[in-house]
């Protein structure tokens, strides 16, 4: 027998050991295998009764086949006769085989739960224990439905003994999370809390994780949890290490169970009671400052337990997120780790240093690394630390750091591990964005991106440059230059062809006086990359020719020549040879006017969150996101947009994506990627498409440019900012149930909707309200969504919109009631009609009730109605306008502002601005140029309110002068505080 | 129980030798593989004990893994972990799990936890395992773990039940080990 196993060795097993051990194939292996298992069938189906003996050695022969990865099919019924047997180790064979290979055939059970009946009731400690692992191994609800109701019993009953608590603890938290309908709370709870002051450390440990899973279940029940546990991680904490000696590790006063309890803590808000909070304070403080003192052992494992306390212990400080002190303290006890020379600390300081940048506390604190952490990014040589490094970089970026970490990002780029590069740039092309205070570092940033890692630049990045070229008209020429000059290089990337073709096609003209660039040029430089490029960008490529016509009509018999041929006039791809064969018919029939508008420049998109952001949200999205399931997405996105569903109809604001049923069709952009990366395959003739496309979704708007584009012009997502960022509140609303007081941010939200009517209203990490909303004369409708961007149900989902004080009597907005569950990743929308009876200045107020998780989330918002919504614009001339101006010259009538600019005096963004407000922008009216003057009038149910309006700015003092008129003075006034916001 | 070398002469004693000729055993082609089991709070979800050449020599499952995903999945985590040196850092993200790995000799033991879960706990619980495991076997190898595989989870389910850690204190996690040693030997 060798001499290697212990106690009771069975022989015949360790010759089965060794033999495996000892076949010089796999397939030998398999062989030997396959022998055993046939005579361990043998054996169990043989004539003679085998002996408790034989029948472990095999079931422990067929454990280790398993382990060995080979399916075991029989056995089970041997297993199931170990459990009645009265010696452990038989009867421990018999549990662990079942534990091991689970199997919910319900005879068995039964027979199972009939041997865990016995032994529950068996008072013998050994054997009661294996009855409970097993239960809390196996799980099923048979097993719960038999043993529910007996464990809590076991579990507080006096003279149970301590490790049959132990078990008793671990089973019942088993039972609660699969069966928790069958765990019925009781006279127990209370009497679990209380094991937290459990003389003995072991039932502790075990307890505190069911404590923890109850409490996250129901906080209010086991609130009372919190001072106990402060207390006896206070006990722990001051003891010295000699004190809980067997519990003490490496000199080290218990440390995994001081590590539960920091975790049970952060199941709560911050303790109320002064004393408990006061105790805790001291504690946290005891754990930080012990990292400052010498090591008591020399050994690893003694920082390491040292560590994992200190870890939790600020994991719990960021979690409280309310003491400015030990944040700071436990920012620099992380810095001080970001030095060390063990990776491990460096890993985890980077990952908690992440969560503590996103802290208005520490935020500064953490920034003061920065040069710490770009040094990690060159030099770590592990690649998940250098992860971690790119996450922190990200976390604590903000306006004064923008440009040198995303400098410092792009030139790790170069070099990037494969694995991590498609995270980066999405990263970096956030960044930029975000942190852009001029457009062309902006543009510049994302042509480097596309040069140094063209094959990771996804859609969205290249999508989003130039959605922001072609809104912002200041960048415009900048972009040409730079695209231009990218192109000249012998080798550049597709998407860098994609956004030169697009963007030339657009803005080409701009840059065509140089004659280095000019039309003929940039025809030349862009047809000469036309043959190394994918269908997808020749498609563009063709596109942007079409465009070149109207653009340069010298440039028109060559580009006409160049359609004519035969490689494109009969491409075997139907798609590249109806373009061809459509442009060039366009280009030789339509007269100039007609082609001028057909291919006009294409008007602003709406702005909306950034696509790129969403990408990255799901990337890292609630829970992982494994990568077939993001294929999965895709695949459908794609089928959505190959079915046609995109008909002119479903492009019309009612019927627009929000009010599909279809979940991947989603309004607020949450998974707007996911259809953004199908490939195009536009159903029958891409010019009548695309003249539906551009009927309502976009009044002015001409030809798309290219097939690719139409999600872009998607009349759906809207925002108020480019990029919208989770904050968070929702979070930490107060768990009352009455209306929450309206958001701090409240009246800057309702701000950025006195231009315009479609957008995102509000945005945390839960949940995304999105607004459309159209007035006609004194009535409004306004489609309000909600999206539940968590991956978990929304219950009890109520809304309710009131109109405060006096705009009861002034306003009058009703609401159908919503449905109370809102599905993870779904969306709701909620119609509400308006009707403005006498003008107004207060905004009605929504307040939004559900529980995430057991948590009641409760926000109150401004709802974007104002005054200027019910503006009819007017048209006059010169002359009527200054008759009515002077008309309305009593100083009540009068509201005047003069302001400060504080977005740039950009004189389209003004006019938009102005459009947008309701009123007609009247041209030619007043003699100087630089003003803009407006009239409408305002709508309500009682009278009408002729409005006038001028804006004169001031470029060099960067200040506007805003005068309003009207017949009223309460309009007047108001109007003019709404304005003054705008500008 | 004694310390003296095996009688086949090729049975080591000592992990650090403990290579197997079993050429076949080199990490197979990992493949992907998907984890089911709902997510409450933070737990441990699997542990494995891996020799050098990704034989499996211990695994124990906490959340219901299919058996057929079982192997691919050890395979990716062996894969994974084996493929990295000394000086990189002792966890790796994989799926939605984090690995926290320690290698002892030949032998290496992988903790699939939650991402929420402690590291640095989860890395002492493992070297605290292996201590365990050490007195009980005196000077423990990968052999004792083969041919005790039994005793290794007993030892294994007193010191972890379903994903939460359970005891610390080494006696007493032997103490039934040690009851049923007594009888067999008396």
């Amino acid at each position: 027998m060798p001499a290697v196993s212990k106690g009771d060795g069975m022989r015949g097993l360790a010759v089965f050991i060794s033999d495996i051990r000892n076949c010089k194939s796999k397939e030998a292996e398999i062989k030997r295998i396959n022998k055993e298992l046939a005579n361990i069938r043998s054996k169990f189906k043989g004539d003679k009764a085998l002996d408790g003996y034989s029948k472990k050695k095999y079931v422990c022969k067929l454990l280790f086949i398993f382990l060995l990865g080979h399916d075991i099919d029989f056995g089970h019924m041997e297993a199931v006769n170990l459990l009645s047997s009265n010696k452990y180790t038989e009867k421990q064979i018999g549990y662990l085989f079942i534990s091991v290979l689970v199997n919910s055939n319900s005879e068995l059970i039964r027979l199972i739960n009939n041997a865990i009946k016995n032994d529950l009731s068996s008072r013998n400690p050994t054997f009661m224990c294996l009855a409970l692992h097993c239960i809390a191994n196996v799980g099923s609800r048979e097993m719960a439905e038999a043993f529910a109701s007996e464990i809590p019993r076991i579990l507080v009953a006096g003279d149970t003994m301590d490790s049959v608590k132990q078990s008793a603890a671990l089973c019942l938290l088993r039972l609660y999370k699969t069966s928790p309908d069958l765990v019925l709370m009781g006279e127990w709870t209370s009497r679990v809390v209380h094991l937290l002051n459990d003389q003995h450390m072991g039932v502790v440990t075990a307890a505190i994780s069911l404590i923890t899973c109850l409490s996250q279940k129901n906080p209010d029940e086991f609130k009372t949890c919190v001072s106990l546990a402060v207390s006896r991680l206070s006990r722990i904490v001051s003891s010295a290490s000699t004190d809980l000696q067997d519990y003490t590790y490496y000199f080290v006063p218990a440390p995994w169970l001081s590590c539960k309890l920091l975790r049970l803590l952060q199941c709560y808000p911050p303790p109320e009671d002064g004393a408990v909070k006061g105790r805790l304070v001291e504690c946290l403080e005891t754990i930080l400052n012990k990292a400052q003192e010498p090591p008591k052992s020399k050994k690893v494992q003694h920082s390491n337990a040292k560590n994992a306390i200190l870890f939790e212990a600020i994991s719990l400080i960021i979690h409280y997120d309310s003491e400015p002190n030990l944040l700071v303290r436990a920012c620099n006890q992380l810095g001080q780790f970001l030095q060390h020379r063990e990776t491990n600390l460096r890993y985890l300081a980077l990952e908690s240093m992440c969560t503590l940048a996103s802290s208005e506390f520490s935020h500064e604190a953490v920034k003061t690394h920065i040069e710490t952490v770009i040094n990690a990014l060159k030099t770590e040589r592990d690649v998940s630390v250098r992860q971690r490094a790119a996450d922190l970089l990200y976390a604590m970026c903000d306006r004064s750091n923008a440009k040198q970490i995303v400098a410092e990002m792009l030139s790790y780029l170069e070099t990037a591990d494969y694995s991590i590069r498609e995270e980066m740039v999405l990263k970096v092309a956030i960044l930029a964005e975000k942190y852009a205070v001029d457009y062309s570092w902006y543009v510049d940033t994302i042509l480097n991106l596309i040069r140094i890692a063209g094959d990771y630049v996804s859609e969205e990045v290249w999508y989003r440059v130039i959605q922001i070229v072609i809104n912002r008209d200041d960048v415009q020429g900048y972009a040409a230059k730079t695209v231009f000059e990218a192109l000249q290089a012998p080798a550049c990337h597709e998407n860098m062809v994609k956004v030169g073709g697009y963007i030339l096609g657009e803005f080409g003209n701009l840059i065509a006086g140089d004659p280095r660039s000019s039309p003929l040029v940039q025809f030349n430089l862009l047809h000469s990359k036309f043959h190394l490029c994918s269908v997808p960008t020749r498609a563009l490529l063709l596109s942007a020719y079409i465009k070149f016509i109207n653009l340069f009509p010298e440039t028109k018999a060559t580009i006409q020549e160049v359609l004519r041929c035969d490689s494109q006039i009969r491409n075997s791809d139907v798609e590249l040879q109806q373009r061809a064969v459509e442009y060039l018919k366009l280009s030789s029939i339509a007269s100039t006017d007609v082609l001028a508008t057909v291919l006009e420049e294409m008007p602003p998109f709406p702005e909306r969150e950034s696509s790129i952001l969403a990408k990255l949200k799901k990337k890292k999205g609630p829970g992982a996101v494994s990568v077939t399931e993001l294929d999965d997405s895709k695949r459908e996105g794609g089928e959505l947009n190959g079915g046609g569903e995109r008909s002119s109809d479903s492009a019309a604001m009612a019927a627009s994506n929000a009010s599909t049923p279809s979940p991947s069709a989603d309004l607020l952009g949450i998974r707007s990627s996911a259809p953004m990366g199908a490939a195009p395959s536009a159903p029958g003739s891409l010019l009548v498409d695309v003249f539906s496309e551009a009927g309502p979704a976009a009044p002015a708007a001409a030809v798309n440019n290219d097939g690719f584009m139409r999600e872009l012009e998607q009349p759906t997502d809207t925002s108020d900012s480019l990029l919208v960022e989770g904050s968070g509140d929702a979070d930490s609303a107060p768990p009352s149930e009455d209306p929450a007081d309206p958001l701090p941010e409240a009246d800057e939200l309702l701000n950025k909707f006195v231009c315009k009517n479609n957008g995102v209203l509000f945005e945390n990490q839960l949940l995304q309200i999105g607004i459309k909303s159209e007035y006609r004369q004194n009535l409004g409708k306004m489609y309000l969504f909600y999206g539940n961007k968590t991956s978990v149900q929304f219950a009890s989902f109520s809304t309710t919109v009131s109109c405060p004080g006096e705009l009861q009597s002034q306003l009058n907005v009703q609401s159908k009631p919503v449905e109370p569950l809102v599905e993870g990743g779904a969306q709701i929308q909620q119609v509400l009609n308006i009707e403005c009876l006498t003008d107004f200045c207060e905004a009605p107020l929504l307040n939004i009730k559900f529980r995430y998780g057991g948590a009641l989330q409760n926000l109150t918002l401004k709802l974007p109605v104002t005054i200027n919504k019910f503006f009819q614009p007017t048209e006059m001339n010169s002359q009527d306008f200054f008759q009515r101006w002077k008309q309305l010259s009593q100083a009540q009538q009068e509201a005047q502002k003069i302001f400060k600019a504080s977005h740039g005096m950009d004189t389209e963004v003004i006019k938009a601005k102005l459009l947008g407000l309701g009123s007609a922008l009247l041209d030619d009216v007043d003699p100087n140029p630089e003003n803009y003057v407006c009239a409408g009038v305002i709508q309500t149910k009682g009278q009408q309110v002729g409005c006038l309006l001028r804006l004169e700015p001031n470029a060099q003092a960067q200040m506007y002068r805003l005068t309003l008129r009207s017949s009223k003075e309460s309009v007047s006034k108001r109007l003019c505080d709404l304005m003054s916001q705008q500008f | 129980m004694g310390s003296e070398a095996g009688e086949g002469g090729e049975l080591e004693r000592s992990m650090t030798g403990a290579a197997l000729a079993d050429a076949n055993a080199i990490p197979r082609c990992p493949g992907p593989t998907s984890v089911s089991g709902a997510l409450v709070s933070e737990m441990i979800r699997f542990l494995l004990m891996v020799n050098r050449q990704g034989q499996t020599r211990l695994s124990r499952y906490y959340s219901d893994v299919e058996l057929r995903l079982r192997q691919s999945l050890e395979a990716e985590v062996v894969y994974r972990c084996l493929s990295r040196t000394k000086d990189q850092c002792s966890f790796v993200e994989y799926q939605d799990y984090k690995l926290v790995y320690r290698q002892y000799a030949g032998l290496f033991i992988v903790v699939g936890v939650t991402d929420d879960e402690n590291e640095l706990s989860i890395f002492e619980m493992i070297h605290n395992f292996v201590e365990v495991l050490d007195k009980y076997f005196s000077r423990v190898s990968e052999l004792d773990i083969m041919f005790n595989l039994d005793r290794v989870h007993i030892i294994l389910d007193e010191m972890i039940q379903n994903g939460n850690i359970v005891e610390t204190n080494r006696s007493r996690i032997l103490a039934p080990l040690s009851a049923i040693d007594k009888i067999c030997d008396g």
